[in-house]
């Protein structure tokens, strides 16, 4: 073997990467060559200063609490998990309160189901948006230009999220990101208003128009969810109620004169 | 599975990787706090996702989210200088002929000097020695984790040696 190709097998050598012939060349070249074994000792030398520092961090405490318990509030475990305390009834009053129980769940089982779903993605919602201005992940695709977003979205996602920049009425769109919601990838566009973000999750669903309804505030977050043209979106945000409800109105506004 | 059952394999299979995932986020941000925020997001996202991962090398799988939820972090937060090409021209006149006394500065190199001149090496070339060195990687891997050819491994390994090699050089010979 060549003094060239040699050195320039050093790395190779040195990480175990070589085949059983080259690895023999390699070791019989620098048995001979000084100037090939001088630069192989270098190499090892610079490795042996890397290891002999240990320069790997590992992981601190705080910030494996702190992966723990925000996985836990994204499975939803911290909601669901309450512990309770078990009431000590007589058995007959425990007979009545099943029957109470039965009675309301045979009702109103079709309204809870709908309300739990829209809760539960409302907490998804709300995490989502806490998580991306958090961790400085608001953002995938950066971009004021609406013909810039949609296409990035377009080449992502299954579906055609329609996106509009409504910075003409104060609320300029910025970027978008694929976000996970509801166990589907969804499209997270993200909009301003003065120094307050404002995210919008959209994703297909084939069940109809529905009026803008305000789902809920949490922890001074606010939260509307409507369905317009085969989409389903949900907006969240730290502005003021009655200006979330003007930037969804505006978006309904926009999207429905795109669609007719 | 239950959200409970997912969230034990998850935390099974994925946090004992958290050591590595972290030290690679702090060699990409060069920061502590930067570093958790980014492998807890970067967590987070995996935990989205973990329905969808097929099996295979767990580490290379989380490292590889990570990987990206830092260059996007860092693309968001940080300034144009770690994306500066390196200028072989400058940077290489600065040593004059190294031979042998080479060994000797790498013997001398203390951890501190070391760990300076790794956070100076461009992004690219500190992710490959970091993921070689410390992770132990093979080629295969960190061309997996870093969505690159073999033979891109094998030349951002060898010009990161011959950086750090360079630049220690130069940092050693100005102290002594």
């Amino acid at each position: 073997m060549s003094c060239e190709l040699t050195q320039r097998f050093i790395p190779g050598y040195m990480d175990g990467e070589l085949d059983l012939v080259r690895t023999i060349e390699m070791e019989m070249h620098v048995k001979r060559c000084a100037a090939c074994a001088q630069k192989l000792e270098n190499q090892r030398e610079l490795r042996a200063a890397l290891w002999r520092s240990s320069l790997a961090y590992a992981a601190p405490a705080v910030l494996r609490d702190r992966i723990q318990s925000s996985l836990r509030v994204s499975s939803g475990v911290g909601i669901q998990e309450r512990p309770f305390k078990s009431p000590s009834l007589p058995i007959w009053q425990w007979a009545g309160a099943v029957a109470v129980l039965a009675l309301f769940s045979l009702t109103g089982w079709q309204l809870t189901a709908r309300h739990s779903r829209d809760q539960r993605i409302a907490g998804e919602v709300f995490s989502s948006h806490v998580r991306s201005l958090e961790a400085n992940h608001l953002m995938d695709v950066v971009s004021t230009d609406q013909h810039t977003v949609k296409p990035w979205f377009d080449a992502k996602l299954d579906f055609s999220p329609p996106v509009e920049d409504l910075a003409n009425n104060g609320f300029p769109l910025v970027g978008g990101r694929l976000d996970y919601l509801e166990g589907r990838e969804v499209a997270a566009l993200v909009y301003q208003r003065r120094e307050h973000m404002i995210n919008v999750f959209v994703w297909p669903n084939p069940t109809g128009s529905k009026a803008a309804q305000a789902i809920e505030s949490r922890q001074g977050y606010n939260i509307m969810r409507w369905s317009h043209g085969g989409f389903q979106c949900w907006a969240v945000s730290d502005v003021a109620p009655s200006d979330l409800a003007e930037f969804v109105r505006l978006l309904e506004t926009y999207n429905s004169s795109e669609s007719n | 599975m239950s959200d409970t059952a997912r969230r034990e394999r998850f935390e099974q299979t994925v946090l004992p990787h958290l050591d590595a995932a972290y030290n690679l986020a702090r060699w990409l941000t060069r920061n502590d706090q930067d570093a958790q925020d980014v492998t807890q997001e970067a967590c987070l996202r995996a935990f989205r996702f973990f329905d969808g991962y097929q099996g295979g090398n767990m580490r290379s799988w989380l490292l590889t989210i990570l990987r990206n939820t830092c260059y996007t972090w860092l693309h968001q937060n940080r300034r144009a200088d770690s994306i500066e090409e390196f200028n072989e021209e400058i940077h290489s006149s600065q040593i004059s002929g190294s031979a042998d006394p080479e060994i000797q500065v790498l013997a001398s190199a203390d951890k501190e000097t070391l760990n300076r001149a790794l956070e100076d090496l461009p992004d690219m070339f500190r992710e490959a020695l970091v993921l070689r060195e410390m992770e132990g990687m093979s080629y295969q891997e960190i061309a997996d984790v870093t969505s690159v050819s073999l033979g891109t491994v094998m030349s951002r390994l060898a010009r990161a040696r011959t950086r750090l090699r360079q630049s220690l050089s130069v940092e050693l010979s100005r102290g002594y």
